[in-house]
């Protein structure tokens, strides 16, 4: 039941994010990242990591998306679509490199890959337990995060306001 | 788990997926017909009253004629998206009244079967996921039909949905706080006794929060005086108005629809859900039979309200909408927080 | 399903998020690249959280969450601002630093 719904969304989430890359139209693009961050979810949901994925959905696909797609719509990208298709230079070498990359970065994961799940401990991944966790020990982290989405709203206004 | 607690767990979840999904869209066909009833009797005019008594039978002659339309799809619109906008619009819609509880748990069969199609740890937070994902059916709409006033549309929409979901999703941290779980089955619960233990009143002293609550939930449904994606007399009819025929009905259910989970969601978490309010000297069927009918009729209630609201206040301009929201209602809600908060600190609300 | 698995998803994701910013030039798209980078990230935490069986790897989920949405943020009002100074997105056409 587990690996069927797995492969599902293995195939899921590789599809789309290959739409993402490939496609012309940024809009058809962002529909595509939607499609990729619900898998992703997905993904969270058959790791037992609820509350995460939960919070995947809002955040990713309810908030940052919207933007991203807002924005495309302002903007009314429309050169996109005639865009000069990547040069020779970079044609080549982009994917020999993303190859190795993904060489390396495959080995070192799988290194550390355990041959199986263990069983789920009880209370994972509920809000109580990641709630109990981030208030005491990553206290100051999570204040230190605060701080940053305050630094970035301040930004973000300075940087697209017109006059001040 | 056995084999057969499988097949009970299937059977009794598909018995209470087409249980809901019937009395949605019967609560739709009604309210469409309510709706117009009501606006007429407030416009001091007739309002259907053709068909059937009372014109009762309207919905279904409007299913038919909207069967019987023309599809039309623009001859420049984005074809895959703009067939797929309304299917975005109506799955997220149906999907948030999952975890809604409309009776209490109870025992058949020498099992525990809790009234609600899925009654999970994180219920809440599935209920709001869902609905910020029906912001993007109204953006592709918008988007796939290549029309000015369907654009304007759409982003006039997602900037109003992002703006007032996180007023919505800050007014209903003050019950989470009062209630300290995110279940809506064990928050309901909590309301239980005289109608002065839900979370609006003595239960959590969450009125200021209910109110942000209803304010937003009007402007996360498009509705009322915050019907701007589609203000009819500048954007013809906004994000749907290259839609004809079932295409355009998908996204007049899901607007209903949404505005029926919103009510149900403001009764559960500040109406006490399917509370009845006052303690009755029985128990048994009759009581959840009662309670399931308490639950729909609080229900009711609202969405009068928000026919009420929409037929009686002007719709507000574009500026106002924006100052509203960040202005207004995003320092109330947190204030709201931060007052509960205190309340609870002290000990002054009822664990 | 074992962790080899989840994680090889995670790898591929992340492979092809750095493909799209190697080689698309609309700063969107890129934003949009980098993004499926930042998940297929969160995949592999989580995917070794549940292989822990402790709540680390959900918390820092949740701090890349944060810090997605703080770069989409700002991101987003470059791309704005850009737009404004060149009426164009394409990366490439941005060299008013390089000479």
């Amino acid at each position: 039941m587990e690996a069927i719904a797995f492969y599902v969304l293995a195939v899921l989430a590789v599809a789309s994010a290959i739409v993402v890359i490939v496609h012309r139209n940024p809009v058809m693009s962002a529909l595509a990242l939607a499609v990729n961050l619900v898998t992703i979810a997905g993904f969270y949901l058959v790791l037992r990591a609820q509350f995460v994925a939960l919070l995947q959905v809002i955040v990713y696909a309810g908030a940052i998306l919207v933007l991203i797609v807002f924005v495309i719509m302002l903007l009314n990208l429309r050169e996109e679509l005639k865009a000069r298709s990547p040069g020779t230079f970079q044609k080549w070498l982009g994917p020999i490199l993303a190859l190795v990359f993904a060489v390396v970065l495959g080995r070192a994961m799988l290194a550390h890959a355990a041959p199986s799940f263990p069983a789920p401990v009880p209370g994972f991944g509920t809000a109580a337990a990641l709630g109990i966790d981030l208030f005491s020990r990553f206290y100051y982290p999570f204040e230190v995060v605060s701080l940053l989405l305050v630094v970035a709203m301040v930004g973000a206004v300075l940087l697209a306001k017109r006059r001040l | 788990m056995t084999v057969s607690d499988l097949v009970f767990d299937v059977i009794v979840s598909l018995v209470k997926i087409g249980a809901v999904i019937a009395v949605l869209f019967t609560v739709v066909s009604i309210m469409t017909w309510v709706e117009r009833r009501l606006s007429g009797l407030i416009q001091f005019r007739w309002g259907p009253n053709r068909v059937g008594p009372l014109g009762l039978f309207q919905p279904i002659a409007d299913g038919v004629k909207f069967l019987m339309k023309e599809e039309i799809v623009p001859a420049e619109a984005h074809k895959p998206a703009y067939v797929l906008a309304p299917a975005m619009a109506l799955v997220p819609a149906l999907c948030a009244f999952a975890v809604i509880p409309f009776g209490p748990t109870v025992e058949a069969f020498g099992r525990k079967v809790p009234f609600a199609i899925v009654d999970i740890d994180g219920g809440i937070l599935f209920a709001f996921a869902a609905s910020s994902l029906g912001v993007f059916a109204i953006i592709t709409a918008g988007w796939a039909s290549r029309n000015k006033y369907a654009l304007m549309g759409g982003l006039r929409s997602s900037a109003q949905m992002i703006s007032y979901e996180l007023a919505l999703a800050l007014s209903v941290i003050g019950v989470l706080l009062v209630s300290g779980t995110l279940r809506p089955m064990a928050i309901v619960e909590r309301q239980a006794g005289w109608f002065w233990n839900w979370n609006a009143f003595a239960g959590g002293w969450q009125i200021l929060g209910f109110l942000v609550f209803m304010i937003a939930g009007f402007a996360e449904t498009n509705r009322a005086p915050f019907d701007l994606p589609e203000a009819e007399s500048e954007l013809v009819a906004g994000y749907h108005t290259e839609y004809s025929s079932m295409k355009f009905a998908m996204f007049f259910m899901s607007e209903y629809i949404n505005m029926t989970t919103s009510a149900a969601m403001a009764v559960t978490l500040f109406l006490g859900g399917w509370q009845l309010g006052f303690p009755v000297p029985f128990s048994g069927w009759p009581l959840w039979a009662l309670q399931v009918a308490a639950f729909w009729a609080k229900v009711g209630a609202l969405l009068l309200f928000f026919v009420w609201v929409r037929w009686t206040l002007p719709r507000f301009r574009y500026d106002h909408l924006m100052n509203l929201g960040w202005k207004g209602l995003f320092p109330l809600s947190l204030a709201n927080v931060m007052l509960t908060a205190v309340l609870a600190a002290l000990g002054w609300v009822r664990r | 399903m074992e962790p080899r698995l989840v994680l090889a998803v995670s790898a591929v994701l992340f492979t092809l998020g750095v493909l799209g910013v190697l080689l698309r030039r609309g700063a969107i798209t890129i934003l949009m690249s980098v993004e499926l980078m930042l998940n297929a990230a969160n995949l592999a935490f989580i995917a070794f959280s549940r292989q822990a069986g402790t709540a680390e790897g959900q918390i820092y989920v949740f701090f890349v969450m944060t810090l997605a949405a703080a770069e989409a943020a700002v991101g987003l009002a470059i791309v704005i601002a850009l737009f404004r100074l060149k009426g164009t997105t394409d990366v490439d056409e941005v060299s008013l630093l390089k000479w």
